[in-house]
């Protein structure tokens, strides 16, 4: 345990070692990028505020920044999820379905959120909707993706027994498809709050005009390179918490997998 | 009496790309209300496909499939199927796999309690009620397998080489607990497999089919009383049965293993 524990901050703390020696060392231009010292002190009072009147329009603003991001990208995940599980599941169990939407789907992924980005913003404006269908859009794709992929995956003999067992579509479709598709799911879930983060930073550098895309933005406009790189930080903390929460519940709902691989 | 489960002449085809293969070819089986039928063959000779055509996952290419007279077109909880592999939803617990039957047919549950506590006891699950599939032996799932299907009281009971999976010591212990159950309740019973003792302990008439394409060769009366306990297998007449089989079916196997 603890073994593993400085194998995984070795290689943080190597990198944190370089980029305080090479803003030490002046091997990159003065001023360009900000030290970890100063990094850390501006993150600080972004988060809690300066000691007197501070000058700088970023103090204490960080909780309030967090929560609108952290808001945008909860509403757009759940909206994705709402959406994407149910569709997935029939495209992967109807093929009249599969053939109507599947096509579509699969058309319109590749084109990356940046993209919809003018179309956003003409059709819905700089308001929290814009945000709000550019977060669910990009979530949405791995979301359906990975279901679909997961019915499909169900064990024909899982379905014949349960079909022997006189269960009708409904019963199969959410208490056989469902439950093994399951696991799949979590993985698109995961790939979906990732990609949830991204787009909320892209739609607030220019779709709104709150949060830590926003201020990550506003900051470069003004030089301020230390509140860029601590909101780079915050959003890479974020993403990586609301992983970890996913992983959670996974594991909480799929419990008869963890005695599987155990067992 | 008409026959509970009937085939009259039926032939299956399997298409795979440009190959046709012939699986069953005019294969004719009477088997009547509370009899124990067991369909004997070496493997690849379609005695499973023959299985899933009773309980209607799939349909023959030509002939007739009934069950009570009726033609059989889909899969139902009267003619319930006991696989090879348990096929239990990893996702439930012992139990809930055992009521799953019970459950999605939404009958309430005061109507059904006693009878899967008696089915729990009778083939000895008493205390793995709460274990996941996972946690079973394979010996253990398979009990899952059949108690789920005996609470849903079907009239046919289709075992597709159901114990064929398990160590020769859980698969006597089983071969027991079926016996004993299937005393006390008498289905129908249409039970698969490539195991001649298997086959002769447990059945009332023995089909022996040929390798592919599967037909039947011969039709067997075992004239044992009942209960069987598992020492009849050592009886001079289940020995002198055994040969007749063996010699029936080896020529069989022989043609079986160098098709493969």
């Amino acid at each position: 345990m603890a073994r593993r524990l400085v194998l995984s901050v070795l290689l943080p703390l190597a990198l944190l070692a370089l980029w305080t020696t090479a803003v030490h060392q002046r091997w990159v231009m003065e001023g360009i990028i900000p030290s970890p010292e100063q990094v850390t002190r501006s993150w600080y009072q972004w988060i809690v505020g300066g000691p007197t009147r501070s000058l700088s329009p970023y103090s204490g603003t960080w909780l309030a920044n967090v929560l609108y991001s952290g808001r945008r990208v909860l509403e757009g995940f759940a909206l994705a999820a709402v959406v994407g599980i149910p569709l997935g599941l029939f495209i992967g169990w109807n093929r009249l379905v599969a053939r109507l939407v599947d096509p579509s789907v699969q058309l319109l992924r590749p084109v990356p959120i940046t993209a919809w980005l003018p179309f956003a913003i003409a059709v819905f404006g700089i308001y929290d909707t814009s945000a709000l269908f550019l977060i669910g859009l990009g979530a949405f794709y791995p979301i359906v993706v990975n279901t679909t992929h997961g019915v499909r995956d169900t064990n024909l003999l899982l379905l014949r027994a349960a079909r022997m067992l006189g269960a009708g579509e409904t019963a199969i479709l959410t208490k056989v498809v469902f439950r093994s598709a399951l696991p799949s799911i979590f993985t698109g879930l995961r790939l979906g709050i990732g990609i949830a983060w991204t787009a909320v930073i892209v739609a607030e550098m220019i779709a709104v005009k709150s949060g830590l895309g926003y201020v990550l933005w506003d900051a470069y406009y003004v030089g301020r390179m230390d509140i860029c790189v601590a909101t780079m930080f915050s959003v890479g903390l974020l993403g990586f918490l609301s992983d970890r929460a996913i992983q959670l519940l996974a594991r909480v709902v799929l419990r008869w997998r963890t005695l599987e691989a155990h067992g | 009496m008409s026959a509970h489960v009937e085939l009259a002449d039926v032939y299956k085809e399997f298409a795979t790309g440009e190959r046709r293969v012939e699986a069953l070819q005019g294969v004719s089986v009477a088997v009547g209300r509370n009899e124990f039928a067991a369909i004997l063959g070496p493997s690849g000779c379609g005695k499973s496909t023959l299985l899933n055509m009773v309980a209607g996952f799939d349909a023959p290419t030509r002939g007739r499939v009934l069950f009570a007279g009726e033609p059989v077109r889909a899969p139902d909880p009267r003619r319930a199927v006991v696989f090879q592999e348990p096929a239990l939803f990893p996702w439930y617990t012992v139990l809930d796999n055992i009521t799953f039957g019970l459950r999605t047919r939404r009958l309430p549950p005061e109507r059904w309690r006693a009878k899967v506590d008696t089915f729990v006891e009778q083939v000895g699950l008493r205390g793995f009620e709460s274990h996941y599939p996972a946690e079973l032996s394979g010996g253990m799932k398979q009990r899952v397998g059949i108690a789920r299907v005996l609470v849903m009281d079907p009239e046919v009971l289709l075992m597709d080489e159901p114990f064929g999976s398990l160590d020769a010591q859980t698969r006597s212990v089983m071969q027991e607990l079926l016996l004993s159950v299937w005393e006390r309740h008498q289905q129908t019973v249409l039970f698969v497999t490539h195991d001649i003792e298997e086959a002769l302990l447990l059945a009332d008439t023995v089909w022996v089919m040929t390798a592919r394409p599967g037909r039947i060769k011969k039709r067997l009366r075992v004239e044992l009383p009942r209960p069987r306990p598992l020492e009849v297998t050592t009886s001079p007449f289940f020995n002198e049965l055994k040969r007749e089989v063996l010699a029936l079916i080896r020529d069989e196997s022989l043609k079986a293993a160098v098709e493969r």
